[in-house]
Parts: C-alpha cells; sequence; structure tokens
C-alpha cells in the first residue's frame, strides 16, 4: 500500500494548519513526523486518518482516491499520545473491538487478539478494564487495538510522550520489532529528534504546518537541506553564529578571523549562517584543525554523566555538551574548541550551503 | 467537638422535624389530631389513612396517572437532550454558544407564563386532559435542564474515543449506544433524576392541562364539609416523598456533580 498526499493543505478560520504538503510514503516503512509543539505532526496525521478533510489537495491510497471517505471506510488505526481505550469494557473486548464491528468469526477475534496480547505482553491483564492498568500498560492495549485491525496505514501520535522515563525506553525498543511484523505504513509523531534517530527510518520534518525535508531519517540529520531543519533535528539545539566570508577570510564579527579552511574554503563570499552541533563545542582541541574560541560561562547543567555549558561568546549564546562533570561558575572566561571539519554552513536564505561529510556530520 | 455534634444534631433535628410530624400525623385518626393537642408519637396507631389510600381508585390512581406523565417526561427530556447535548459538546456552530444558553433562559420563565397559551394549544389539538399534555409541557423546563448536565459529563470524555471508535469502524448510532451512553450514563441518571424532580413536584401546569390529575392536586379533595381529613392528607404526603426517595438512592453517588451540571 503506497499513501500519497498530492497539495494536500488544511486551512481552519484565519491560520492554516497545513500548507500545500506532497508527500509519498511506501508500505512496510517507518515514517516519523519530527517537529516541535504545534509544529503541525498532529493535523497532518488527522489528515491521513480521514478524521480532517484537507481544505484543498488530494489523498490517494494505492492509487484510489480517498479525499472524502470517511474515517470509518478507511483502512486505518490509530494511537493517541493519551491513552485512549474503551473504559467500559475489559482490555479483552478493547483489543477485539474493531474485528468484532467487522463482523470477524469468534475463533479468529480470539486468535488475533491472543497474539496481539502477546507480542504486547498484556495476556495477563485481559479481563482487568483500561482504568485498572498502568500508562504502560493502557498504552499497550491501544497498540494493541490498532495492531489488531491489520490496518494498511498505522498513526501513532507522540505514543510514547505520556510515559514515564523507564516504560518509554522500554516500549521504544518494541515497537520496531512489533511495527515489522505488520507490513503496513507506520506513521510515528515525535518531538523528539533522539527518538526519530533510534527508530530510523524516514523522518519529515516539519515546522509550522510546513515539511521542511523528507528523507531517510540518518540523510536528513547528516544533511539537513536548510537552517530549518537543522534547528528541529538537534537536541540541544544546534549553535548558530552570523559569519562573513570575505577575501578567503571567515569572520564571526570581533569573535573569530581566520582563513577560510576545509568545507569552507568552496564558499563564495558573502553572509551565511554558521551552524555546529553542541557535541562537537570541545573544552580540549581534539582535532589538528581546532579553532579555539574564548567564552563566557552564563550557566552549566550537569545530568550526571554529561554536562551542558552555555556560553556567551560576543552577541551569540552557545551550547557546549561535554562528557563527564564539568562545572564553572558564571561568568568564568574559558577556551572551548570548535572543530571546522563538523560546521554545517547556510545562506541567509536558510539553504544549506556546506555540510560536513559522512561521519563528522553526526 | 461535643459543640460541633452538638449543632449538627440540633441541624438534623430541625429537618427531619416536619418530615417525621408528617409521619406522626399520617398514622393518627383525625380525632387524635385535632383534639389530643401535642403527641410526639401515634397513641391510638392505625394504618387507615394508607388502607384507605390503596383502596380508593380516585386516591391511587392520582399516583398512577403521576408517574405516567412523570416517567412520559423523563423518558422525552433525556431522549431528546443526548443528540443536542452530543451536538454542544463535539461541534462548533453558527451561534451554539447563544443558543445553549437562550435554552437556560428557558428555565428562568415561570411556568405560569405558559400556563394559559399550552390549555388553550392542547383544547385546540385534544391533547387536554392526558398524559402527554403534561409530560410535553414539562419537557420546556427540562429539556434545556438535561441539555445543560449531559453536556457537561460528555465535555468529560475525551473526543479521541469517539474518533477512535470511526476509526475502528464503528457507525454513528452504534458508538454512541455500545460505547458513549456507558460512559455517561452517570449523567443520564443525574438528568434523570432533575427531570424526574421537577414533573413530579410541579403543580401549576398539571393542573391547567388535566382535569385533577396530578396527586398533589387530588389531595385537596382531603377538605370537606366535614372539615379537612388531616390523617389521609399527611399519609397521602408521606407517599409522594417515596418515590422522590427512592431515585435520590439511585444517583446518591453523582448528585453533587449533577448540581454542578457535570462540571466538576
Amino acid at each position: 500500500m503506497t499513501l500519497r498526499l498530492e497539495n494536500v493543505s488544511r486551512v481552519v478560520g484565519a491560520e492554516t494548519h497545513i500548507h500545500p504538503t506532497t508527500l509519498t510514503l511506501e508500505k512496510g516503512t517507518i515514517n516519523l513526523l519530527l517537529g516541535p509543539t504545534l509544529s503541525g505532526k498532529t493535523s497532518l496525521m488527522r489528515l491521513m486518518a480521514g478524521l480532517d478533510r484537507p481544505t484543498a489537495g488530494r489523498i490517494t491510497m494505492d492509487g484510489v482516491d480517498v479525499t472524502g471517505l470517511p474515517v470509518r471506510e478507511r483502512n486505518v488505526a490509530m494511537v493517541y499520545q493519551q491513552f485512549i481505550n474503551y473504559p467500559s469494557m475489559t482490555v479483552y473486548e478493547n483489543i477485539a473491538s474493531p474485528l468484532r464491528v467487522k463482523g470477524a468469526p469468534k475463533a479468529e477475534i480470539h486468535r488475533k487478539v491472543m497474539e496481539a496480547a502477546a507480542l504486547l505482553r498484556l495476556e495477563s491483564q485481559l479481563d482487568k478494564t483500561p482504568l485498572q492498568l498502568s500508562g504502560g500498560q493502557q498504552q499497550r492495549t491501544a497498540i494493541a487495538r490498532a495492531i489488531v485491525k491489520g490496518a494498511g496505514l498505522v498513526l501513532l501520535d507522540e505514543p510514547l510522550a505520556n510515559l514515564d522515563y523507564k516504560l518509554r525506553e522500554e516500549l521504544r525498543v518494541e515497537l520496531p520489532r512489533i511495527f515489522d511484523k505488520t507490513g503496513a505504513i507506520f506513521v510515528y509523531a515525535t518531538t523528539e529528534p533522539t527518538e526519530a534517530l533510534l527508530l530510523g527510518g524516514n523522518t519529515a520534518t516539519l515546522r509550522e504546518g510546513r515539511i521542511t525535508q523528507f528523507g531517510p531519517t540518518v540523510d536528513v540529520y547528516r544533511r539537513p537541506d536548510d537552517r530549518a531543519t537543522a534547528e528541529i533535528f538537534s537536541d540541544p539545539p544546534m549553535n548558530f553564529a552570523r559569519m562573513a566570508i570575505r577575501g578567503g577570510q571567515m569572520s564571526l564579527g570581533q569573535v573569530l578571523n581566520r582563513p577560510a579552511t576545509g568545507p569552507l574554503a568552496a564558499l563564495a563570499e558573502g553572509d551565511y549562517w554558521l551552524g555546529f552541533r553542541p557535541h562537537h563545542v570541545t573544552l580540549g582541541a581534539e582535532s589538528p584543525h581546532a579553532i579555539r574560541v574564548s567564552a563566557t560561562v552564563a550557566v552549566t547543567e550537569i545530568t550526571g554523566s554529561e554536562s551542558f555549558i552555555h556560553v556567551d561568546v560576543g552577541a551569540e549564546r552557545w551550547i557546549a555538551l561535554v562528557p563527564g562533570v564539568v562545572e564553572y561558575l558564571p561568568e568564568t572566561v574559558i577556551d572551548i574548541h570548535l572543530d571546522p571539519d563538523r560546521f554545517f554552513v547556510f545562506g541567509t536564505d536558510g539553504r544549506l550551503a556546506a555540510a560536513p561529510t559522512g561521519a563528522a556530520a553526526a | 467537638m461535643r459543640l460541633r455534634s452538638l449543632i449538627l444534631t440540633l441541624y438534623l433535628v430541625f429537618l427531619t422535624l416536619p418530615i417525621y410530624w408528617l409521619m406522626n400525623m399520617s398514622f393518627k385518626n383525625n380525632s387524635e389530631i385535632t383534639n389530643q393537642g401535642l403527641t410526639l408519637y401515634p397513641r391510638e396507631f392505625t394504618l387507615k389513612n394508607y388502607i384507605n389510600i390503596f383502596t380508593d381508585p380516585a386516591w391511587y390512581m392520582g399516583y398512577v396517572d403521576s408517574l405516567i406523565y412523570v416517567a412520559l417526561n423523563t423518558l422525552i427530556s433525556i431522549s431528546v437532550a443526548l443528540p443536542a447535548a452530543y451536538a454542544f459538546s463535539r461541534y462548533r456552530f453558527l451561534g451554539d454558544k447563544h443558543l445553549f444558553f437562550w435554552f437556560l433562559t428557558n428555565r428562568m420563565a415561570p411556568p405560569a407564563v405558559f400556563a394559559l397559551p399550552f390549555f388553550n394549544l392542547y383544547s385546540a389539538v385534544g391533547l387536554f386532559d392526558t398524559h402527554w399534555a403534561v409530560a410535553l409541557a414539562h419537557t420546556i423546563f427540562n429539556v434545556p435542564l438535561a441539555i445543560w448536565i449531559l453536556e457537561g459529563f460528555m465535555s468529560g470524555v475525551p473526543r479521541e474515543i469517539d474518533e477512535t471508535a470511526f476509526i475502528d469502524g464503528y457507525s454513528f448510532p452504534r458508538f454512541f449506544v455500545k460505547i458513549f451512553v456507558p460512559l455517561i450514563a452517570s449523567g443520564i441518571g443525574v438528568a434523570a433524576f432533575f427531570c424526574f424532580m421537577f414533573s413530579w413536584v410541579e403543580l401549576l401546569l398539571a393542573r391547567t392541562l388535566t382535569n385533577n390529575m396530578p396527586i398533589s392536586s387530588i389531595m385537596t379533595r382531603t377538605a370537606s364539609s366535614a372539615g379537612m381529613d388531616w390523617g389521609q392528607l399527611a399519609a397521602a404526603g408521606v407517599l409522594t416523598l417515596v418515590p422522590g426517595a427512592l431515585v435520590i438512592w439511585f444517583v446518591r453517588n453523582y448528585i453533587a456533580k449533577g448540581f454542578a451540571l457535570g462540571r466538576v
């Protein structure tokens, strides 16, 4: 099954929730919608599901136009961020519900429910009602119901966001395994870049109702088309600095002025945005090309195994993510090192002008 | 601590005294009520008053008639209010908030305002002195109330449950009956209780639109040339309390939420 959106847009009142979007999703793939809150992930999913009608554009499934088809006649399943189950039914009946509506034979219903329950480790909970379960089990029930239907399109709208850390890790590991067995198109919305990278597949990055880039997750991460994509796909956020290239010299305002080397050498003269990931900012020089910059510490956050050092350099605020516990008092002046081999360069229009190659982009 | 229980006890006595006195009177005969002055319990205990009510069709049919139109009214009100409340809770449409408020303003008008037009209308279409006449007239007060209560309860059910059901393939009627109604069952109970109570105690419309059908108006028959039949009146009064008490028992756990119109 192939799902295709052609110039699909949705406007509600004076607000445009989704700008015209064209997207093709193939059978048996995991597709991530990555973007901050209110970027249009849920709106896009609701259009795919048929819960909302697009204002303009066409949606086809296997070439068949389904744009106006009501959701109950479509072959879709959906899991919400909130744990949505039927509170008045047992877990068994919850999972069986889509099959019962279809009028499947009793034996088949039983077999499929038991299969899904085994896959999601719910066997011992089948006689309980959803509200007697933990959050993780409630969400498993919702996922089981989505899987048992055998839908060609399964939409998961931040399914793990309301779970605690441990359960989230656990389910995140299990999900790809569950996905693989069904051969459906999976669409998975998340706000977390890490989650997208862990799940793999394809990623569409969204900002303000627009898809900024769509492609294999790793490619989107390593070669973002524009600044917006790079910002969305970086956690903590990517650091940026205004950069000017003049006569073979790169300069970051008053901070830095040096020959444009490495990937910067090929750039035309002009103004650019320089981007680099927080974990590529190091305290010591880790490469012979490393550029030393003097910075003032604003605040340090320590997570246990890593430290986030927020520093002011000229007018810019950057974040350095360094291993181990490193603590500086605010206002301390320290040296940080940037690796020009890991620089992303964007034009003032936001388009990518130069990117690191291969593993240096990670 | 002792002061607190003392005050509570006094309050309780104050609340239950009229009800106790009504029951007390219903087990006395008239001469004890009128001649013997203050007696805290019946000196000559008698069930005569109750037996009289249960054997005289003129009496007990009053209860039956009242119960019929009250039940009819509750049924109509709830079945009309359910889809209306669903629309208010789930959809945005032109003027929805105004309409919603306007419904409630219906309750601000005193029943007397509607008595004459209803009388005229029902006489013209031949509904006068039927159960339907009262049941339909009471919906003007009960439907808005039921919509308000049910809307509150429905808005407490996440919209995603509706959507999940549609994604699962439920048709709207099947979803509504199988999934939605069980989720707001307590709200329906509370709404039914309020409809029941209003219709049960409302006298003016019920009396104007029928020939002495409501039980409360039948009670006035106890006044005769021989004076008031106090014992009989008290027994009828006690029996009038029973249905309300029964209904309250069923919705006792949800009643507070109901008073807040489901918005707790």
